[in-house]
């Protein structure tokens, strides 16, 4: 069989056969060809649109753009936070042939450590290959000169610039200015909250602490975009579309930085706070709080070791003293005190009494002592602020009873936010029966109002709500929110935000406020007054208020010895006051930690700032003025008659 | 009556130098088509296409010269070619040359060349010399040598290892043995053989980045940025280029770099983003012309050898088709098999153009053998 198809063959069988197979071949190909064709159509028409999106999505990338940060001045218009620019040295590591002969190299010019290139390497393997990757941080001018001249050398190595912020008055303004800081996890978690994560796409540094966490969001402004055609490596290969960021708003502080610096002065090797506000508005034109620290540390990191220098040491210098400071507030709300007793009808002006020294109660065997041991004698309510006799109010206050107390001080301020424009301020301590219940859950004693009489025992106060309470007293029951913020900077003139007020305190008798601002102004002006001797001969008229807190309590029959009592548990010295008594413009608050008696440490302290104030930085701002207005009205003059000037040639 | 068309009518200029003017169109055109595709994707890169039209040059050429030669010869020397091919494989295996992480080469000082190459050929040649000594349809005997046949080249060439040549160089000598009228029945038991072999393969023969093209073939997604990247780009590229494409050299992803093997083997998706579907269907019509003339002309071939040996280059070339097609579009696992006459490319070019040089040699000189 084999061997006749061998030699028989059938040529049109075989024919035949293979165009069979042949023709069964070309419906193979068609089938495939139909299911390939099928396929593509599938992408290119049914999924069209998905991975257009896709491809689009691949090319198109949107960059934000970090919008300037706004700037701060003070009322006068002195810059105190700026936007500088800093230098970095970055490599493109895809750029460079020979990475590691290029770092020696640069080694040799301007002396990189080990440290920046561990750290380098470090963030290079973080980072896609095109990117740039900075060498050395804050590039110093003469580095800039000297890599800018051998740039010809370091292919693929580039300066940077960006925008930082820069606190020219350094350590002088920390705790009410704050400080930016690179964006961290908490923060980023906090604007996801707040749904300003895309706003701040671009943003490197953000408010940590003062006006520039506070005022955060005028002083952000809002994120730009770029569209950028990028290739598959993410480099940019054109732009197609560019929506600019709006910066930041220029805000004006009501601070004078003049002031300030002089309060910086003044508290040199103290601790302690000063706060100078402008009495008619409410207005911060100081606060300092002592020790300070230079913030500009904290803008581009400050390291491990400085962080734990400042956050261990003894004095807290991170603590904003002036609204988180806790003072018993002491003899500094003797005028309050009076004003509510007055008000309760508790005691009138005629009410004397017989100051001996201490003031006892029936069936109870305690005495509280005066602060002079002999006691005042005749003592009316005047008397009892301007000598700042404490048996007076003792007796007052157990007269009035905690409860009225409690309520009637919380209208100063006591024991809540003055609502001044930081978050680092603290609500303080106005204790009552259910703040003593719940703190240690024990029944208020009367001994514990006694106490509180005289601004002490379980009443503490930070000194911003002593500089309130003083100016609701000045302003006769009108109540200014303690503010910072005095309005924004546009196009080079200020533009004032609205002065905050809250509802006035009324009092029933308004006789009552001129008792008490008379006494102040005894306390400076007249014979026994406690702060006169601090406050002689001055060229303007003031009245204050002294005080002195005693951390320590001394034993019942022990006099108090400042050379036996520990250094930090001295008295802290304190005096409110306010100026020109008829016309107030200005009032203070001072707190000294561990100096002494307000009398003779924080009254001389103030006098000091005052008379710079009224004696230099006023009389010079007005001749300024008169100066500038002269020139204003000569330019006028000018144009209004030319031809009565010759002009020469 | 056909014959005496071809005696009486003269002959014309590409008659007499044996070339078919119809396959040669096809070709050139879709020689065009590339050239524009390269100049695009190459980044618009002059050289390039200089350099790809010098190897079309060498490739035209070389289909002429071929296409000159009598099938006799063709016959005669297959079983040569088939030899030296085995040995110049195994001297692969054990002189060869590594490059890109697999030995394929032979270094034969001046030149280096990939014997694969040659075994595109032999092997079609040898497996249709070896079924046409006996009529069709050849004996299971037969059959079963010329699987032994396929089965040694294959084996030496999935050992480079080359599993895309492997599959194609054994895919054209099966071709041969299907057209020559294997029975339906051992078809199916190959089917079942192969699916046995599956296993085989995987455990024994396939290396691990052959393994991973097969799973990311089947999940592209589970691995976006690795092996995944690839088939995931070019969808993007085919599916973008919608109905009417983005125009020539406008395609993103291709001018943005976002497409690998730009020229080479995923040029098909730079086509198909630039021109789309329309721009598809061209080329797959001409593609089918050229498919659809390489089996007219092994069918009126005048004996079997050519006939087998003109059906399986033809099914061959379809095969290259549809794999690159299939693979840049997601149907396929990625393997590197060029887009013919398209992809930037030298030797398979060579191998590819040597082969239309057999089939136009058949397609002229079966009147010259019947005159």
């Amino acid at each position: 069989m084999a061997k006749a198809r061998q030699t028989i063959r059938d040529h049109s069988a075989e024919a035949n056969l293979f165009a069979r197979r042949a023709f069964f071949s070309a419906i193979f190909v068609f089938g495939l060809m139909s299911l390939l064709l099928i396929n593509l159509y599938d992408l290119q028409v049914n999924k069209h649109l998905e991975y257009q999106t896709q491809s689009n999505g691949n090319r198109i990338k949107v960059l934000p753009v970090a919008p300037n940060r706004g700037l701060i001045y003070d009322r006068n218009g002195v810059i105190l936070a700026e936007n500088k620019s800093v230098f970095s040295l970055e490599i493109i590591p895809e750029e460079v042939d020979n990475l590691e002969q290029t770092l020696a190299q640069l080694t040799e010019l301007m002396a990189i450590t080990p440290d920046e290139i561990a750290r380098f390497e470090k963030d290079k393997l973080r980072q896609r290959r095109f990117k740039p990757v900075s060498i050395r941080r804050q590039l110093t001018h003469e580095e800039v000169a000297l890599f800018s001249a051998n740039q010809h050398r370091f292919p693929g190595i580039d300066i940077k610039a960006r925008l930082s912020r820069y606190y020219p008055f350094k350590d002088t303004l920390t705790h009410m200015l704050g400080y930016v800081s690179r964006i961290n996890k908490r923060d980023l978690a906090k604007l996801k909250d707040q749904g300003q994560e895309a706003n701040y796409a671009a943003t490197h540094d953000i408010g940590k602490q003062g006006v520039e966490k506070f005022h955060e969001s005028k002083l952000h402004g809002r994120v730009g975009y770029q569209q950028v055609e990028v290739n598959n490596k993410g480099r940019i290969i054109r732009v197609l579309d560019f929506e600019p960021p709006e910066p930041g708003k220029d805000i004006v502080l009501n601070i004078d930085i003049k002031l300030q610096q002089k309060a910086q002065q003044e508290m040199a090797g103290r601790r302690g706070s000063v706060i100078i506000t402008d009495v008619k508005t409410g207005g911060v034109l100081a606060l300092y709080s002592s020790p300070s620290y230079d913030p500009n540390m904290f803008v581009h990191g400050i390291s491990q070791t400085e962080y734990s220098k400042l956050l261990n040491s003894r004095y807290s210098p991170l603590l904003n003293r002036a609204t988180q400071g806790l003072y018993p507030p002491a003899s500094l709300i003797k005028p309050h005190l009076a004003l509510i007793g007055l008000e309760e009808g508790v005691i009138t002006p005629e009410t004397e009494i017989q100051d001996r020294g201490f003031f006892k109660l029936r069936n109870v065997a305690h005495i509280w002592r005066d602060w002079k041991r002999q006691g005042h004698g005749t003592v009316d309510v005047t008397k009892a602020i301007e000598v700042s006799c404490d048996t007076f109010y003792y007796e007052l206050a157990y007269k009035l009873g905690i409860d009225s107390i409690h309520e009637r001080m919380g209208e100063f301020g006591f024991g809540n936010f003055t609502g001044l424009d930081l978050y680092e301020e603290s609500r303080a301590i106005l204790p009552s029966r259910g703040w003593k219940r719940a703190t240690f859950n024990e029944s208020w004693y009367i001994g514990d109002t006694i106490s509180v009489g005289i601004g002490q025992g379980y009443w503490n106060a930070t000194p911003i709500q002593i500089a309130n309470s003083l100016n609701i007293l000045v302003n006769r029951g009108k109540r200014f929110t303690p503010t910072l913020l005095k309005g924004y900077l546009i196009d080079g003139s200020i533009e004032n935000v609205a002065i905050e007020q809250k509802p006035p305190l009324v009092i029933n008798n308004e006789e009552n406020w001129d008792i008490v601002l008379d006494a102040l102004y005894g306390t400076v002006n007249r014979e026994n007054g406690t702060a006169r001797t601090a406050f002689r001969k001055t060229s303007y008229v003031s009245a204050g208020k002294t005080g002195t807190a005693q951390l320590f309590t001394v034993a019942q029959d022990e006099e108090y010895d400042e050379e036996n009592v520990h250094k930090y548990l001295r008295d802290n010295a304190m005096y409110i006051g306010y100026a020109p008594f008829d016309n107030p413009q200005i009032s203070m608050a001072v707190a000294i930690e561990n100096a002494g008696g307000g009398s003779s440490h924080a009254a001389p302290l103030a006098r000091n700032v005052m008379d710079y104030y009224f004696d230099e930085l006023r009389p010079a701002r007005e001749m300024a003025l008169a100066q500038k207005n002269a020139a204003k009205i000569k330019v006028i003059g000018i144009s209004l008659t030319p031809s009565s000037h010759q002009s020469s040639p | 009556m056909k014959k005496t068309n071809f005696t009486t009518n003269k002959q014309s200029f590409l008659e007499r130098i044996h070339i078919d003017g119809f396959l040669l169109l096809s070709l050139l055109c879709l020689m065009f088509i590339g050239l524009l595709t390269i100049y695009s994707s190459g980044g618009q890169d002059w050289d390039l296409v200089q350099r790809q039209l010098l190897r079309l040059g060498v490739g035209i050429t070389i289909m002429i010269g071929l296409a000159q030669l009598p099938i006799l010869v063709y016959q005669r020397v297959s079983i040569y070619f088939y030899i030296v091919g085995i040995l110049m494989l195994l001297g692969v295996l054990f002189f060869g040359v590594v490059g890109k992480g697999a030995q394929r080469w032979l270094d034969l000082g001046v030149l280096r060349f990939q014997p694969s190459e040659i075994m595109k050929l032999a092997m079609p040649m040898m497996i249709a010399w070896f079924i046409s000594r006996n009529s069709i349809p050849a004996s299971v005997r037969d059959i079963f040598v010329g699987f032994v046949l396929v089965f040694i080249p294959t084996i030496l060439i999935a050992k480079q290892p080359d599993l895309g040549t492997s599959l194609l160089v054994s895919a054209s000598g099966i071709f041969v043995l299907f057209l020559s009228g294997m029975r339906w029945r051992i078809i199916s038991l190959i089917g079942l053989l192969g699916g046995l072999f599956a296993p085989i393969m995987w455990f024994f023969l396939m290396k691990d980045y052959q393994k991973q093209r097969v799973i990311t073939f089947l999940d592209p997604e589970s691995d976006p940025l690795g092996s995944g990247y690839h088939i995931i780009q070019s969808k993007i590229a085919i599916g973008s280029g919608g109905v009417d494409g983005k125009g020539w050299l406008q395609g993103t992803q291709s001018q943005l770099e976002f497409l690998p093997e730009r020229h080479t083997d995923f040029i098909f998706s730079v086509y198909s983003e630039e021109f789309g579907l329309i721009g598809i269907i061209g080329l797959l019509v001409m593609y089918m012309c050229i498919i659809m003339r390489g089996l007219y002309i092994a069918n009126r071939a005048q004996n079997n050898f050519s006939k087998l040996l003109a059906g399986s280059i033809t099914l061959t070339f379809f095969v290259y088709v549809f794999v690159n097609m299939g693979m840049v579009s997601g149907l396929l696992p990625v393997v590197g098999v060029p887009l013919p006459l398209i992809s930037y490319g030298g030797t398979s070019m060579v191998t590819l153009m040597a082969g239309f040089g057999i089939l136009m040699a058949i397609s002229t000189q079966k009147r010259l053998l019947s005159r």
